[in-house]
């Protein structure tokens, strides 16, 4: 009894130290952001220049965002938009040709990943759908800024939107969800990827050092429209908590004020597959984890049994 | 030459060789434990035990690290996690233990300081026990540059600084240190050095310098208790084990220091597989860059108390406080004044003097991670730091007039 007691006493230092020193002070050093649920709504966005007290661009913003919610009434036509998508196959080729600082995205799989809101509110106006406009304000335009004068009209925006919800919503794998949404700027070394997608494997040291200087040259032009070159993502999953990726890949503004990273808009379901593939490249011992855990603590379990009637056979006698 | 008979049995064999029947009495079957403990005194096992895990551990992810300030952070990262079979374990068992061994560590101390185990003729045992816990601090940190990700450089970064001495700006020192200006390549491999031969091999010395100081004083009891061990043994021996005030420490004693083992390595297990977050700071997942400083530094939670004694003053001042506060517990045997051998709850004073030790040291940790800039955990990290001191100044006053027992 009385080690019980002892036993107690010493778990209950512990167990305070523990809190102590992660999750208290975890909640102290990190400031907290709020989840939106993956909602693209422009209400985060509103609120930051707002507590900014700039006055202009919260007039600014509130209209943008009521007009996409306008458009997003609005019923699509599916065919009507397969036209006005032609437009978009201009630049998103799904080739890696750097338009402007970056290649622009593959668009295979993006009524799968993206938000049907972020989507109009991307056509309507890029920097401001990526809550970037702040990068844009002097000199600098969007790479897509010329959409604006290419697709003005409401309807059409509807349709086009209508159309890639419905024909590019196919069943994406993980490693197409991360090269889609963030594989244009984020390299990711560990699964041997970089901004010109796979890296192929090269009979002579020729062509591998050729594709090496391509590489370069593609992440000198990132870097020089971003500012810096986005950090390669192989272990970001261990880097950082679950709780600020989700809400930095919903609103970078949110947790790094200032970044030049932009929203990419993606869905719930669409950031749980690119989650899904960080944690397959920079997490890959969690399936073997799982699976010796429960039979390493077993075996201490009947070692620790047969150790107490052990201790219980020898102490025979002695009190 | 000696005269050597036949031997009938590799036993008797061996024995003739190296009286390994002498051996097994002296070091096992007749080296005798006091009977009034409690689990508290296994953790001394407990320790030898992780030291072990952390060496074997150790010895698998030496075969794949390399220690080169380009290659260090993908050695860990990718090759040990990704392509070695059981590489993670490996590691996660290797952190996890970095961080549990001083948890131990900790809880062996105080036990020590609760129970006077380091008093009248245990001295040494508390000196040499205090050399094992500065060369395991050396040790952890050593090893927590070997990754190279932002805490390594930056932790490694600031640690060494500390060594201009404040307005001594005794610079030259530092870069002697480092081997560069920053830390670079020769910090990596001179810290890597360190980190699996020369230390290792100072704290293998000192285990062993540990245990032989263990012999002559013996063990202390749960109540402080001096008793003639010649006489215990004999009853012992004689059969009368329950009056006997001793056990063997083959196989009566191990036997319960097995069990406490297989407890704690449960808890250990669980860690390694379940929690292993808590001992892997996610900063240090991010590779080593000189040019852009993390928003927190902050040591790992074993060094956070002596981490907040540096901060709260001014820079002189505050590394004359740390270096004070680094060495002031290997001063414990000399400035506790008091003749009684006897748990804290029965002697006074010093029994608040003890639960306010170990309060304050706890407080320091918590502040020592929490970010200097609120007002209010600077202040409370201040008063803490102040009050280590003044208990320290208080022992020898209170201790001595401690009433005898």
């Amino acid at each position: 009894m009385k080690e019980l007691k002892i036993f107690g006493i010493v778990a209950i230092f512990t167990l305070v130290l523990y809190w102590g020193v992660e999750p208290f002070a975890h909640s102290q050093m990190h400031k907290h952001v709020e989840s939106n649920g993956f909602a693209y709504n422009g209400a985060a966005d509103i609120e930051e220049v707002e507590a900014a007290k700039k006055e202009e661009k919260v007039k600014v913003k509130k209209a943008f965002w009521a007009d996409v919610a306008k458009v997003a009434k609005l019923k699509g036509n599916v065919a009507a938009g397969e036209a006005g998508f032609a437009t978009c196959m201009g630049c998103h080729t799904g080739m890696p040709i750097n338009m402007g600082g970056v290649i622009p995205p593959k668009l295979d799989h993006a009524g799968a990943l993206y938000s049907k809101n972020y989507l109009i509110a991307l056509i309507k106006d890029p920097a401001m759908a990526s809550n970037v406009d702040h990068k844009y304000k002097d000199t600098m335009t969007h790479p897509m800024g010329s959409i604006k004068a290419m697709m003005a009209d409401d309807q059409q925006i509807a349709d086009v939107v209508a159309y890639i919800m419905a024909k590019k919503a196919g069943e994406v794998t993980t490693k197409e969800a991360f090269s889609e949404a963030c594989g244009r700027c984020h390299a990711m070394r560990y699964a041997k990827t970089t901004q010109l997608g796979d890296t192929p494997k090269f009979k002579y040291e020729k062509d591998a050092l050729a594709h090496k200087i391509k590489v370069i040259d593609e992440q000198n032009a990132v870097k020089a429209y971003m500012g810096k070159l986005p950090p390669d993502l192989s272990i970001i999953i261990r880097a950082r908590s679950a709780h600020f990726l989700e809400t930095f890949v919903e609103n970078p503004q949110g947790q790094l004020p200032g970044t030049s990273m932009p929203r990419v808009g993606l869905t719930h379901e669409g950031y749980e597959k690119v989650k899904t593939y960080l944690e397959e490249v920079g997490d890959p011992s969690k399936p073997a984890r799982e699976d010796l855990g429960p039979k390493v603590l077993l075996f201490f379990l009947i070692f620790t049994a047969l150790a107490f009637l052990w201790k219980k056979a020898m102490w025979k006698g002695h009190h | 030459m000696a005269h050597f008979e036949k031997a009938n049995s590799i036993g008797e064999w061996l024995d003739q060789r190296l009286a390994v029947n002498t051996l097994k009495k002296v070091m096992q079957t007749e080296y005798w434990i006091p009977k009034d403990i409690n689990f508290l005194w296994a953790m001394g096992m407990v320790l030898a035990a992780t030291f072990g895990i952390l060496l074997v551990s150790g010895i698998f992810l030496l075969m794949y690290y390399k220690p080169d300030t380009n290659l260090a952070f993908d050695s860990v990262n990718y090759t040990i996690m990704s392509e070695v079979g059981y590489g993670w374990l490996w590691r996660h068992i290797h952190g996890v233990g970095a961080s549990l061994v001083f948890l131990i560590i900790y809880i062996h101390m105080f036990t020590g300081i609760y129970y006077g185990s380091y008093k009248k003729g245990r001295e040494l045992i508390w000196l040499s026990g205090m050399g094992l816990f500065v060369a395991f601090s050396a040790e952890a940190f050593s090893g927590y540059m070997l990754p190279w990700g932002q805490m390594s450089y930056w932790a490694g970064m600031v640690i060494t600084n500390l060594f201009s001495g404040g307005s001594l700006e005794a610079y030259g020192l530092v870069e002697w240190i480092r081997g560069d200006y920053v830390p670079g390549d020769a910090f990596l491999t001179r810290f890597f050095m360190l980190h699996v031969l020369l230390i290792p091999l100072a704290i293998i010395g000192l285990i062993v310098l540990h245990f032989g100081t263990l012999r002559i004083p013996h063990v202390n009891n749960q109540e402080g208790e001096e008793f003639d061990y010649d006489e215990a043994a004999e009853l012992y021996k004689a059969g009368n084990v329950k009056d006997s005030k001793v056990i063997p420490f083959s196989p009566v004693f191990l036997s319960k220091d097995v069990f406490v083992m297989g407890v704690y390595f449960i808890f250990f297990f669980y860690l390694v597989f379940y929690h292993f977050d808590f001992a892997m700071d996610p900063v240090n997942f991010d590779p080593a860059d000189g040019l852009k400083t993390p928003a927190h530094i902050y040591p790992e939670w074993y060094f956070l108390w002596s981490y907040e004694i540096l901060r709260p003053f001014s820079k002189d001042l505050g590394l004359v406080a740390f270096a004070i506060a680094q060495v002031i517990f290997f001063m414990l045997p000399f400035l506790d004044r008091s003749p009684n051998v006897a748990p804290a709850s029965r002697r006074g004073l010093f029994k608040y003097w003890f639960w306010l030790m170990l309060v304050d040291v706890i407080v320091l940790t918590f502040m020592g991670k929490l970010p200097p800039t609120d007002a209010l955990f600077a202040n409370i990290g201040l008063v803490s730091a102040i009050l280590f001191f003044v208990l320290w100044i208080a022992l020898p006053f209170i201790t001595k007039s401690e009433k005898k027992l």
